[in-house]
């Protein structure tokens, strides 16, 4: 490949025919220490494909407005990172919507406990105002005694 | 009697079933739940097809005479009662508990198929954060001589859908394997389902502020980037123009009843669980003349911007048609670069088919024209996940579009899942077989597990096609012959002067004669009318599904299974 950079450096060894309006045109290189003879087709077209990039650089032009009739450009492979951008997209969500879940869960865990300690604190505190001093219940049993002392001062008034 | 249900045993109710917070979110929930997927991917299709303007006709007459009684017949029915779609049926009459029962089923059925048309939602999201979008080009096969040969004899889209997303299998009848990234998403959709009902509407209360608003902020914001694509304009006219002579086809007539009825989600008995959670003095009648129109109005709504960027998209296709045409021609006659453009390519077409017609001929040129691009309609699934991506990858900043167009998809079909979702709850709890130890919370994700292992069927190779049939067949007559045993139920069993009384003491005022002729005579016969056309039209060809085989050998990929195939996109997802 060396010898075609070397010849080919001589703009005079490409001979360019039937150009049209459309720019596009045939050409034939020749090889100079050959003594005016062609360079076959299938060489050109191996050192066109290797050095693709350059030529396209030269004309500031890209592998689709530069045509190579026959020449088919081998495509890059799409750019592919190691763990698929989907994968971190999905491990985010997935986190957050677990912590959600998690939360709300402990949020009524806690708010059912607070209510049933809520409840057993009213419960204390009924009993404790029955124990307060002499319980209500033990005056409420006792049946009710009769003094006689009293009963019997009835007599001393006089009747109306 | 009538009396005693509302009077009475409301007083010891009211203080443990839970309640909305505020009327607006009662509004929402119920407007979230009629909102849904269909509204953008079925109704601007329908109005394409059949005649565009035109179709508002048949559209407005269904919404008055079947979408707006039915509705509010299920709110009021819901109110009186208090009680989910099982307890109320029961109450009406025993014989009718079946009803209950019913739409109890057919919630369960379409809750598992309808969040795994969210899971391929959610997929194509997680993919839009990348650079490109994965859709826009076709990989290169394995020597990377050129590209893989599925997605180059179809296109990028189409491969990134059938092959990448769903991976699907050419039969039904071959199963093919769980997708591993289906499940993953199909776990994660369950639990942000779990996590939105987790104690019912408290907790949907909430959620439903984002869900059912953020779509319609993505609609406006598509709606004024719609309009400044080029091309849109055309998608507009076209969709708009009205062509009468469509009218005379009764097909019209029972697209425009069906797409009502479906849109509205009846018969779910979601909206009789929404509205049994309502204090009984509220204005039910109101109400349902609110969701009614807010969901036509949205329809419409989202028409305009769908069609915006399906005229965009066929301007392009038409645009690249030609330029494709001119680079050809000009190769083949070497003229100067820019000697041919688009507008003057018909003149330069004539001239040169004039003086060298075989060397034109031996070009195979492909005819463009913007109608025919234009034409392909597309419905359901396919709208979303080909035709819009394709769309959108055309689009600067297309990843932007593409996330916000996928989440504005996922809130619509989420709000749909909470009024599904509520209508399995909410009968369950008051069903009396689960003791009233178990928390709400466990009732909730013992649904959300159970659901999501049934639905691991549809993310099988052949699982579109599951859902397919699913939809077809669950989401569709069922609903209609419900419907049909619930205006009768109401009217003649449990008798409409004791439901107008009802209702009177809810609203506050008589039911007017609208609501009595059309629950009287008007909506039984139209939905009979419509189960009988909708059946007599199934029956008429034998059923078929459109598959994908990239093994048939033929310019199209499309294949005709033993029975007929038929458009590759249509799918009658409809709502909710």
């Amino acid at each position: 490949m060396m010898i075609f950079v070397l010849t080919i450096c001589r703009i005079s060894n490409v001979l360019l025919c039937n150009v049209t309006d459309r720019v596009s045109f045939w050409f034939v290189v020749t090889d100079s220490s050959k003594n005016v003879t062609t360079v076959p087709g299938s060489e050109v077209e191996a050192a066109i494909r290797m050095n693709r990039n350059r030529i396209n650089s030269a004309f500031l032009l890209s592998d689709k407005t530069l045509q190579f009739l026959k020449i088919t450009s081998t495509l890059s492979p799409p750019v592919e990172p190691s763990t698929p951008v989907w994968l971190i997209v999905f491990g985010v969500v997935l986190c957050l919507i677990v912590a959600g879940i998690v939360f709300l869960i402990f949020s009524g865990i806690q708010k059912k406990n607070k209510e049933s300690t809520e409840t057993e604190n009213l419960e204390e505190k009924v009993e404790v105002t029955l124990e307060n001093g002499i319980p209500c219940e033990a005056l409420d049993l006792k049946p009710g005694h009769i003094n006689g002392v009293f009963a019997a001062d009835d007599e001393r008034f006089t009747s109306l | 009697m009538s009396k005693d249900l509302s009077a009475t045993p409301e007083i010891s109710k009211e203080d443990d079933r839970p309640k909305w917070d505020n009327k607006f979110q009662y509004i929402l929930s119920c407007i979230g739940f009629a909102v849904g997927l269909g509204n953008v991917w079925r109704f601007p299709y329908l109005c394409q097809i059949h005649g565009g303007g035109a179709f508002l006709i048949p559209y407005f007459i269904a919404l008055l005479f079947e979408g707006i009684p039915l509705l509010h017949l299920e709110l009021a029915l819901g109110q009186c009662l208090r009680k989910g779609s099982i307890g109320a049926w029961n109450t009406i009459s025993p014989y009718l508990g079946g009803v209950g029962v019913g739409t109890w089923v057919v919630s369960v059925l379409v809750s598992l198929y309808y969040n795994t048309v969210l899971t391929w939602v959610m997929w194509y999201l997680i993919n839009s954060f990348q650079e490109p979008l994965p859709w826009s080009a076709c990989p290169l096969n394995e020597n990377r001589t050129g590209f893989n040969e599925e997605c180059y004899e179809s296109t990028a889209v189409n491969y990134f859908w059938y092959r990448k997303t769903l991976n699907i299998t050419p039969d039904i009848a071959e199963s093919g394997t769980l997708q591993w990234w289906l499940i993953l998403c199909l776990a994660a959709c369950w639990a942000i389902v779990y996590l939105c009902t987790i104690r019912g509407i408290e907790t949907t209360g909430k959620a439903i502020y984002v869900t059912a608003i953020f779509p319609y902020l993505v609609l406006t914001i598509f709606l004024i980037q719609g309009l400044t694509l080029p091309g849109a304009t055309d998608g507009l006219i076209y969709l708009f123009t009205p062509n009468l002579n469509t009218l005379k086809n009764p097909r019209v007539w029972l697209d425009a009843a069906t797409q009502i009825f479906f849109s509205l989600s009846l018969a779910f008995g979601g909206l009789i669980a929404f509205a049994s959670y309502n204090p009984s003095k509220n204005d039910c009648e109101k109400d349902a003349v609110t969701v009614a129109i807010v969901n036509s109005m949205t329809s419409l709504y989202a028409s305009i911007p769908v069609f915006s960027v399906l005229g965009f998209k066929a301007t392009t296709a038409y645009w690249d048609c030609l330029d494709r045409n001119i680079i050809s021609i000009i190769n083949e006659f070497d003229l100067p670069e820019e000697s041919i453009m688009r507008q003057n390519y018909t003149t330069w077409i004539s001239f040169l088919n004039s003086s060298y017609p075989e060397k034109i001929a031996g070009l195979k040129l492909k005819s463009c024209d913007l109608q025919e691009f234009l034409d392909q309609s597309v419905s359901g699934t396919g709208l979303a996940f080909i035709v819009f991506t394709q769309a959108i990858i055309l689009m600067p900043g297309s990843q932007a579009w593409a996330i916000l167009f996928f989440i504005m998809l996922f809130s619509l079909g989420l709000s749909s899942m909470f009024g599904n979702i509520e209508g399995v709850f909410t009968p369950l709890l008051e069903l009396r077989i689960i003791p009233k130890s178990i928390p709400k919370e466990l009732l909730s994700g013992i649904i959300c597990l159970i659901s999501f292992l049934i639905a691991l069927c549809f993310t099988l190779g052949s699982g579109s096609y599951w859902i397919d049939i699913f939809d077809r067949y669950a989401g569709t007559v069922p609903l209609l012959v419900i419907a049909f045993f619930e205006v009768i139920g109401v009217v003649y069993i449990y008798k409409i002067k004791r439901f107008s009384k009802d209702v009177e003491w809810m609203t506050g005022r008589k039911l007017n004669l609208y609501w009595q002729i059309t629950w009287r005579f008007i909506s039984p016969l139209l939905l009979l009318i419509v189960f009988l056309a909708f059946v007599t039209l199934q029956m008429q060809k034998p059923p078929s599904y459109p598959a994908w085989n990239p093994k048939y050998v033929c310019s199209h990929i499309f294949s005709e299974l033993p029975i007929k195939a038929r458009i590759i996109y249509f799918s009658p997802l409809s709502d909710p």
